[in-house]
């Protein structure tokens, strides 16, 4: 009977409890608001110009440091941008024109041509990937595959200046070694990046095609000369 | 007696039973398959087919009687449909194109009801792209005695040789596939192949080309020649090995014709490719050194102006 009393009445050994008088019970119960998200969207019409470029520019900056050092990180994939892979662009079909070029039937790639290679063949290479089934976005891949042109661009950089000098052999066999030790570099960069959003029994039908566009970007700056 | 597990080993038995039967034949999983009668009807089709090869290959694909690509032409997975191949399936195919045997029809033994357009277009680019790359590299070999001779990239081969390839790759397959749908349908024939399948032959046969483009580096004329009449053979007897079947129920006249067409095609393909991107020495039009020598002379009179 005491059991089933005291079972019926769970709380009664609380009806003692009574809070001392001198312990405040008072508050704020409003719930604390953080800085306005909106303010903050907002805001960067404020700003100044400068900090706007320089947002953008310390991003692709950091792309290109990620490509310099290629590990499996998503800072490449995740914000992507296209202003990267435009630079290097633009900057591969100047340093490529002014050589034997000035004969436009025999010559170099015309600025027209590079563009056209570069840009459709990422497409393309984009569209075989996904076709194949795998889980990158369109233009994440853009992306990655435009960033990493950049070690093939400082070896056309580093051809141009050597063939200032003069043009022999040697110079041939320099460029030749920096030409593939970059395309190298851009293909195992790229493909650190790529390779893990396709299925994993057609790696080696995903990665031929970037390797074979490195190879002609590659072939383009050996080939060229003054 | 009628409990589940009787059932099942009588499954096993029936299929234990079939290979006893025939110990070479190939065994293809199936599933969603419980009746044993659909179990033995099963494997003696498996059996039909997997007889002609020792390999057997598991491709579940193979009973379903071909892939239907899914979805309209304008969705995404309808060209997906068109791509779903594996690493080594691709390899084997081109290593069956490389080397065709009498018995093999490429469509019926490589394919199998699976064209994909990943070979051909990725073999294309990479032929164009060997083509012209072979064919400077060539020039620049043949040349390198030439005082006069100034390095030229012509990078305007390679648009050419996209074009041709291009259009060699997709405009017979096209033109093929017509006609003999159009010969089959006067006749009322069937087991024709599909304009994907035709388009797939086409590409994987080009594949040969590829190899005998980098050996033409090789200044040799006669090794050029040589190595010409090697890939035609191989190529035109994978692409005739394929139509013959089809055609040679048609009137003699037209068979023979259509497969002299295709060869006739093929040879001045190759034939083409070397001509055009490949002068040795004693076929180079002399017209490019002396061009050459003209631009040095304009310059260097431009320059002591």
């Amino acid at each position: 009977m005491a059991a089933s009393e005291e079972a019926s009445r769970p709380f009664a050994g609380l009806s003692d409890v009574s809070i001392s008088e001198d312990i405040p019970v008072e508050g704020d119960i409003s719930v604390p608001v953080g800085p306005s998200r909106r303010d903050d969207e907002f805001s960067t019409l404020d700003e100044p110009v400068k900090d706007t470029i320089m947002r953008d520019l310390r991003a692709v900056g950091n792309k290109f440091i990620h490509v310099l050092y290629p590990k499996r990180s998503s800072a490449l994939l995740r914000d992507w941008d296209l202003w990267g892979p435009l630079l290097l662009c633009v900057t591969l079909a100047l340093l490529l024109q002014g050589g034997a070029a000035d004969h436009e039937d025999q010559g170099g790639p015309q600025f027209a041509e590079v563009f056209v290679i570069v840009w459709f063949g990422s497409i393309i290479i984009t569209l075989n990937s996904k076709l194949l089934g795998g889980t990158i976005s369109f233009f994440q891949s853009l992306c990655v595959l435009g960033y990493c042109i950049m070690p093939l661009t400082v070896a056309m950089v580093v051809c141009r200046i050597v063939l200032l000098v003069s043009s022999g052999v040697i110079i041939f066999a320099v460029r030749l070694v920096v030409v593939t030790a970059s395309f190298g570099w851009s293909t195992f960069a790229s493909t650190a990046f790529l390779a893990d959003s396709q299925p994993p029994n057609r790696k080696a039908l995903v990665v031929y095609p970037v390797f074979l566009f490195y190879f002609v970007i590659a072939w383009m700056i050996l080939t060229y000369s003054p | 007696m009628a409990s589940p597990n009787n059932l099942q080993f009588q499954e096993f038995e029936e299929a234990a039973e079939l290979l006893s039967a025939d110990p070479g034949a190939s065994t293809l999983s199936m599933s969603g398959s419980n009746t044993p009668s659909t179990t033995a009807s099963a494997g003696e089709d498996v059996k039909l087919d997997l007889s002609e090869d020792e390999e057997g290959q598991q491709e579940s694909s193979e009973l379903l009687g071909g892939q239907k690509p899914s979805g309209g032409f304008w969705t995404f997975e309808y060209y997906q449909s068109f791509f779903n191949v594996d690493t080594m399936q691709v390899l084997d195919r081109v290593k069956g194109s490389v080397m065709p045997q009498p018995g093999r029809n490429f469509i019926k033994y490589y394919l199998r009801s699976n064209p994909d357009l990943y070979g051909p277009f990725w073999i294309c680019v990479t032929l164009v792209f060997s083509v012209a790359i072979s064919g400077n590299l060539s020039t620049f070999l043949v040349e390198r005695g030439n005082p006069t001779f100034h390095y030229r990239p012509q990078f305007h081969r390679v648009t050419i040789a996209a074009v041709v390839i291009f259009m060699y790759a997709w405009l017979v397959p096209i033109g093929l596939w017509g006609f003999l749908t159009w010969r089959q349908g006067a006749e009322r024939q069937i087991g024709g192949y599909s304009f994907l399948e035709t388009v797939c032959v086409y590409g994987y046969s080009l594949f040969i080309y590829i190899p005998t483009s980098v050996l033409w580096i090789i200044p040799y004329d006669w090794l050029r020649w040589t190595l010409i009449l090697i890939a035609m053979v191989i190529s035109g007897s994978v692409l005739v090995l394929t139509f013959w079947p089809v055609v040679r129920d048609d009137t003699k006249v037209t068979a023979v014709a259509t497969v002299v067409t295709i060869v006739v095609l093929h040879t001045l393909l190759a034939v083409g490719c070397k001509l055009y991107f490949f002068q040795t020495a004693a076929s180079t039009p002399t017209a490019l050194p002396t061009s050459s020598t003209l631009h040095n002379h304009t310059t260097l009179a431009v320059k002591t102006n």
